[in-house]
């Protein structure tokens, strides 16, 4: 089994390369069509993407909606910029936690890697805010105990 | 509090909780009882409020309550062994700061990447999978 690689270029950017044992096709595939994005790109266990609109063409709008179990969620929306079927994917995409995080730069490219892909992605490193914000709803339903004694403390 | 000074500490306070929960669950809930003790004083949110603007000085904390220094220090001492804030002394003055609780933060942030996208790619496997026998069907 292949495994991911994850490193920082410099302080900016992210890049992330991972195999897969298809052909870029069936990768490329499943990162654009909306049926097959809903079924893999789910963070968290037990998260699904009730709402999945890709429209893989420049310009084309980008939105994902996830559900958390016990109620909450969170969206992301992006535009397409850039599409080489079925080698390489650029777009951009913002999460909403509610408030917008700054926009996010990736590029994904599909090698044909023998009877596999390779898959490079390449993104933002998000600002420490942002990440805090990112950091704040990743986080699995441990949490949800303290925020509500969060809130009953009612910061004000 | 202005809105924007809710938000930081709100984050700040998320720092600590992901510290505690995800990083390094144990001995947290001494960690965590004491920050939620910290908290639960408007004296001392009104202070945090106040240091998410910058570093100030004991005095400059002080001002704006009508209490006496080691009325506020013991407020202090209370935000510092919670880990919410950090003093240090330069010469007679005494400074105050928010704790730089985002000092490892690009590590966690990389490290939640690492798990959803992981968790992701597995289902992405699992799913070119069933991509290629539905193709070997047709």
């Amino acid at each position: 089994m292949s495994k991911l690689t994850l490193n920082t270029e410099g302080d900016r950017f992210v890049v992330v390369v991972r195999r897969f044992a298809a052909p870029p096709e069936a990768v490329y595939r499943a990162h654009t069509e909306p049926k097959l994005v809903q079924q893999w790109m789910l963070g968290p266990h037990g998260w699904t993407m009730p709402v999945c609109i890709s429209e893989p063409r420049p310009g084309g709008r980008i939105r994902y909606e996830w559900a958390m179990p016990g109620g909450g969620g969170f969206h992301l929306t992006g535009e397409y910029l850039e599409l080489e079927p079925y080698s390489r994917i650029v777009h951009v995409e913002r999460m909403f936690l509610p408030e917008p995080t700054p926009d996010n730069h990736i590029e994904t490219r599909f090698e044909k890697d023998g009877d596999g892909t390779l898959m490079t992605m390449r993104m933002t490193l998000p600002d420490a805010e942002t990440r805090a914000r990112m950091l704040a709803t990743g986080m699995e339903h441990g949490m949800e105990a303290s925020y509500q004694r969060l809130d009953k403390l009612s910061v004000s | 509090m202005p809105q924007s000074a809710d938000r930081i500490l709100r984050l700040t306070i998320t720092y600590l909780l992901y510290n505690d929960f995800v990083m390094l669950n144990t001995a947290r809930s001494a960690r965590l009882d004491a920050a939620f003790l910290a908290l639960a004083d408007p004296t001392r949110r009104a202070i945090l409020a106040r240091l998410t603007k910058g570093e100030a000085t004991v005095m400059e904390l002080a001002k704006p309550f009508d209490m006496s220094q080691p009325a506020i220090s013991r407020h202090l001492k209370m935000l510092e062994s919670a880990g919410l804030i950090a003093r240090r002394i330069d010469g007679t003055r005494r400074h105050c700061r928010l704790t730089d609780a985002g000092l490892d933060d690009i590590d966690q942030w990389l490290t939640m990447l690492r798990q959803a996208l992981e968790k992701n790619y597995e289902r992405l496997d699992e799913l070119l999978v069933a991509m290629a026998s539905k193709r070997g069907e047709k």
